[in-house]
């Protein structure tokens, strides 16, 4: 039998609707000490360690009263400092669409070449870039003052309920310059010249919801992800379903057609195997009728393909059989890279679950929580 | 001048709850307040210089909306989290 491969440290930053919460893993990820909460109150929507120095943390956050703000821990959490200057749209006078960084949604760590470079996407839809660690941050400009680029997000009934969301920010590993993000709603999109042009990424992918169902803009990408190893391979989890794309060719095809009919293949996160750019899970949630966005029948499962996408197998071992009407948002499902691989997601409901055995059975290792926003594997 | 701070906003001036800071506008004090507690400002005041939704400010008992208020140096500014129901 293989040894199980160890990590050195592995923790769980739980960014939820009232403050973040760690989660430490004991020997062999048995047993989890939950930790926190901080920043109680504030409103904390992605938490992030730098993979190039393993030790910074990036922390979104806001509260109900005040502006949005970054923090930024320097030594893994112990302490925090505010960013001196978060990301922020630039000032415009008298302009009647006068934009405001509602909140900070997702953060980016940059290329392993551009150490301290960070990218943040936000609501309304702005890119932002930081080059020193996250203390400041200066607009994408070739994005946010762009007005091709605006007209692709569409109107205010274009947004999620919880507004327009920037998000799926991905920078290709064989070049700093190559970045994709998606755009709820608007699209996919990437820039070859780090961030000053864009070009929409969306044949084949279904926008239903719209008079042409197959725009070139005005998707609704939920999550996407782009394989580390295999950079030209991409992955999305959509409003109208879940995509594969392989590059050059540039076209997105329905792989969720293969998902249960019962089940369907709408959801939010979308998680990717480090080691096996065939393996990916999804997380379906209802997205009939009037869009419940709660577990299928109210049973929540985790489903993985292990062949990109050709079929799919359920995975609810240790998840409750009946009545759990909760749902996972897209932040908050990721892996580790341990051997066997760590899975964790975390709930509408406020509770945390993990499955060591990749996706095998789960057991719940926090309850109560507030609403869960994302889940972030920190390994050092 | 003497500033009240809301209890949202007591990590950046070490908890007190009263502070000094000098403008002749809303505007200028908040700066002045920015300097002395740096990174205060943002979260009361957006990039585009509008109060934000759910903080007000009052002059002596007055409410204003507009950074360009005046002040003089008697006045007593308050900075309060709004009540946003629930």
């Amino acid at each position: 039998m293989k040894r199980p491969r160890r990590t050195a440290s592995l923790r769980l930053l739980v960014a939820t609707r009232k403050g973040l919460f760690q989660l430490q893993a004991g020997p062999g990820r048995r047993k989890w000490r939950l930790s926190g909460p901080e920043f109680l109150g504030h409103t904390t929507h992605h938490c992030v360690l730098d993979p190039r120095d393993r030790r910074t943390l990036l922390l979104a956050a806001r509260t109900g009263h005040l502006g949005p703000t970054v923090f930024r821990s320097l030594d893994f959490g112990k302490t925090w400092k505010e960013a001196k200057r978060p990301p922020a749209f630039a000032k415009t006078e008298g302009a009647a669409d006068q934009r405001e960084v509602d909140h900070v949604f997702w953060l980016t760590p940059g290329h392993a070449s551009e150490p301290g470079v960070w990218y943040a996407g936000t609501s309304p839809h702005g890119i932002f870039r930081s080059e020193d660690g996250g203390a400041t941050w200066e607009g994408v400009t070739g994005f946010n003052d762009n007005p091709v680029c605006r007209k692709w997000g569409g109107g205010p009934q274009d947004g999620t309920p919880d507004g327009p969301k920037m998000h799926s920010l991905n920078v290709d590993p064989r070049d700093a310059r190559h970045l994709y993000i998606g755009m709820s709603s608007g699209g996919v999109f990437e820039s070859r010249d780090k961030g000053k042009s864009w070009q929409p990424l969306n044949q084949g992918c279904r926008a239903d919801f719209l008079p042409d169902p197959y725009p070139e803009f005005g998707h609704d990408p939920h999550c996407m992800r782009l394989h580390p190893l295999a950079p030209d391979r991409l992955y999305q989890q959509n409003h109208c379903g879940i995509y594969r794309m392989d590059r050059p060719e540039g076209r997105w095809v329905r792989i969720g057609e293969a998902m249960p009919k019962k089940v369907g293949d709408i959801g939010f996160p979308l998680v990717l195997h480090p080691r096996e750019p065939d393996t990916l899970w999804v997380f379906p949630m209802d997205g009939g009728t009037v869009w419940p966005r709660v577990s299928p029948d109210g049973k929540p499962a985790a489903y993985v393909s292990r062949n990109a996408g050709k079929t799919w197998q359920r995975q609810d071992g240790g998840l409750p059989r009946e009545q759990s009407w909760w749902t996972v948002k897209r932040q908050a499902m990721c892996s580790d890279t341990a051997k066997p691989l760590g899975l964790y997601f975390g709930t509408t409901s406020g509770e945390i679950w993990a499955s060591v055995d990749e996706g095998k059975r789960f057991s719940c290792i926090a309850r109560h929580l507030p609403e869960v926003y994302a889940v972030e594997a920190a390994e050092t | 001048m003497k500033v009240y701070v809301p209890s949202p906003l007591a990590s950046y001036t070490q908890e007190a709850t009263t502070v000094e800071a000098t403008g002749s506008t809303v505007g200028e004090l908040l700066d002045d307040l920015d300097r002395r507690y740096p990174g205060i400002r943002f979260r009361i005041v957006s990039e585009q210089d509008r109060i934000r939704r759910h903080i007000r400010i009052f002059v002596n008992l007055e409410e204003v909306r507009s950074l360009t208020a005046p002040l003089r140096p008697a006045d007593e500014l308050m900075i309060v989290g709004a009540l946003s129901g629930g």
